[in-house]
């Protein structure tokens, strides 16, 4: 009688240890799970009812429909805030991508060496906070006291009101961005040459193919895919830049509004001004842009390569 | 040859131009943090370094609670790169070499979980935050971001080719747990993606802004990166002293830079040319 009460409980406990092997696994990955639906799911979900919404943060929420959306839509600040993050995304990232190619392209040459050096001090900029990197920005194109100021007044040139300038203060953020990501990009572009197979360039230069010849017939077709991870990401990245604009113009992002960049208008309106249904909103217009030029990006690369195929 | 030699002088010029456009504000951090405020001042600017540094760093440790916010940044960012390591091993581990129902579903839902800007989380995750009393709080800035799906997926692509299936075998054999198993054989093995992922997150969490100052509302728990901003509001006219905070700021980084450098660069750009 004791032996078979043994045996039960003996696979009683084999049981829960076999049941115990198959629920480990889903244990094992569930903080991902846990945190994802609590900090992001529910966040979203709640951001989606937010921007229907009018909420100050302390009393009831006010059902608006789509009065918020309307509002953005007519709210001249916003398009100027998408016009300033658009600029300064242009006048950054193109000249920053095309220098890293460049730059990538010459350090793969066979002809240079101490490569490694080349790519450490250029990636160096990186791994810097951009708040450091902005408040040193912000120093040397400072209107009074600037290095820039200061040489342009040594050449002869009049001073030049970077910060406060609606245009040039986007110049100035713009070039933060490309001081920190060329030589990230550069690294990127760099490893992708490496891959390309060294026989393609001797047949080249047997053939007599000149560099520039090399560098577009070659080497450009072959890295297209990398070069298209690089301005997707620059652009996803572009388009949400903050901390640059914020330490920049810390009081106000006027500088007639120069520097007021989409998610420092959305940080504005929720975080300065309590409107945490209509700052919803801003984010999800946002999000809106995102998605267009993820789209377009698209459309036109898949365009271009069946063009070119 | 000589047309060879011509290309080969500018190739080495432009080179050593980024070289320069990539050192120089290094270099001007240094010169302006050694110099008293009325030296920088002057036309034509001054390139070489002053005798004002050791000064410059006195005062900011003296006049500011820049200490205060660099153990501050110190503890967050070794905490979460800690939680983040394991919770992101064991997941990822977990995907690469244990067999479970529904595995395939569950990773495609952690890969899109990638695709969603994070930005639209900043307003609600900040009301969530301010109702359960987490405003100002450390615990705002750790746990949400204890663990990553970047980091998984990491981990899971180095682990399928770094661990051979025969060794979790046997010491499955011997009567280690899966924890165990985990623990003992599998972390060690991973050590070298591990490397990459901590730096990493060690770094963005010693760089982060827009959250810190969004969550932390009290100047004693400030992070280095709100000091340094604070320092800029409040010394604005004595531009060496905020730029000796800077330049403490970042000397961190770079030593950590340096040090693994070839880790971080082979990472980074595994990430972005394997997917």
């Amino acid at each position: 009688m004791e032996q078979i009460q043994d045996y039960n409980q003996i696979s009683k406990k084999e049981k829960l240890k076999k049941w115990f092997d198959k629920i480990t696994p889903y244990i094992f990955i569930s903080p991902f799970y846990i945190l994802f639906v609590v900090f992001g799911l529910f966040p979203i979900i709640f951001s989606a009812i937010l921007a229907f919404n009018k909420w100050d943060g302390i009393g009831d929420m006010e059902f608006v429909g789509m009065q918020n959306f309307n509002r953005l839509i007519q709210d001249s600040e916003f398009w100027l805030s998408v016009y300033n993050t658009l600029i300064i995304w242009i006048i950054g990232t193109a000249p920053m991508i095309l220098a890293a190619l460049v730059i990538a392209f010459l350090i793969n040459l066979k002809i240079i060496k101490y490569k490694n050096f080349y790519r450490t001090t250029m990636f160096m900029p990186y791994v810097t906070s951009v708040v450091a990197v902005t408040i040193l920005f912000g120093l040397v194109f400072s209107s009074s006291s600037g290095l820039a100021n200061g040489l342009l007044q040594f050449l002869g040139f009049e001073r030049i009101d970077f910060i406060n300038d609606p245009f040039w203060v986007k110049l100035v953020i713009a070039s933060v961005n490309i001081w920190q990501y060329i030589g990230y990009n550069m690294i990127i572009f760099f490893t992708g040459l490496q891959r390309i197979p060294k026989d393609y360039y001797e047949a080249a230069i047997i053939d007599g193919a000149s560099n520039y010849q090399i560098f577009s017939k070659i080497t450009i077709p072959i890295i297209k895919p990398i070069i298209l991870f690089v301005v997707m990401m620059s652009t996803i990245g572009g388009i949400q830049i903050f901390t640059e604009a914020q330490v920049l113009v810390p009081t106000n992002a006027t500088a007639e509004g120069g520097s007021l960049t989409v998610v420092y208008y959305m940080y504005k309106i929720a975080f300065e001004r309590s409107n945490y249904g209509y700052g919803a909103t801003v984010s999800w217009g946002l999000v809106a842009i995102i998605i267009m030029f993820s789209i377009l990006n698209w459309y036109l690369t898949t365009k271009r390569i069946k063009g070119e195929e | 040859m000589r047309k060879f030699n011509v290309s080969s002088i500018i190739i080495r010029g432009v080179l050593l131009l980024g070289v320069a456009f990539s050192a120089f504000p290094f270099y001007w951090m240094i010169v302006t943090a050694s110099r008293a405020t009325t030296e920088i001042y002057s036309v034509p600017p001054k390139f070489t370094l002053g005798d004002e540094l050791l000064n410059n760093i006195y005062t900011v440790f003296e006049s500011t609670s820049f200490f205060q916010s660099f153990l501050n940044t110190l503890f967050i960012a070794v905490v979460s790169t800690t939680l983040i390591l394991f919770f992101d091993s064991l997941a990822g581990y977990t995907f690469a070499k244990l067999k479970f129902k529904g595995r395939h579903t569950l990773f495609v839902i952690l890969l899109s979980t990638m695709m969603i800007p994070g930005l639209l989380n900043i307003i609600p995750q900040f009301i969530m935050m301010d109702t359960i009393g987490w405003v100002g709080s450390y615990k705002a800035l750790i746990i949400p971001g204890m663990v990553n799906a970047f980091g998984i997926f990491w981990i899971k692509q180095y682990a399928e080719g770094a661990i051979p299936n025969t060794l979790l075998e046997a010491a499955k054999i011997d009567g280690c747990t899966t924890f165990g198993i985990y623990w003992k054989i599998a972390l060690p093995i991973l050590r070298p993606s591990l490397a990459f992922l901590g730096l990493f997150t060690f770094m963005q969490s010693w760089n982060d802004y827009m959250w810190p100052l969004i969550i932390l509302n009290d100047p004693e728990k400030f992070t280095l990166m709100l000091e340094l901003t604070q320092l800029q509001g409040l010394y604005f006219t004595n531009y060496p002293l905020v730029i000796t905070g800077t330049l403490l700021a970042t000397i961190p980084i770079l030593i950590v830079f340096f040090i693994f450098s070839k880790q971080l660069m082979s990472g980074i750009t595994e990430g972005a040319i394997k997917e």
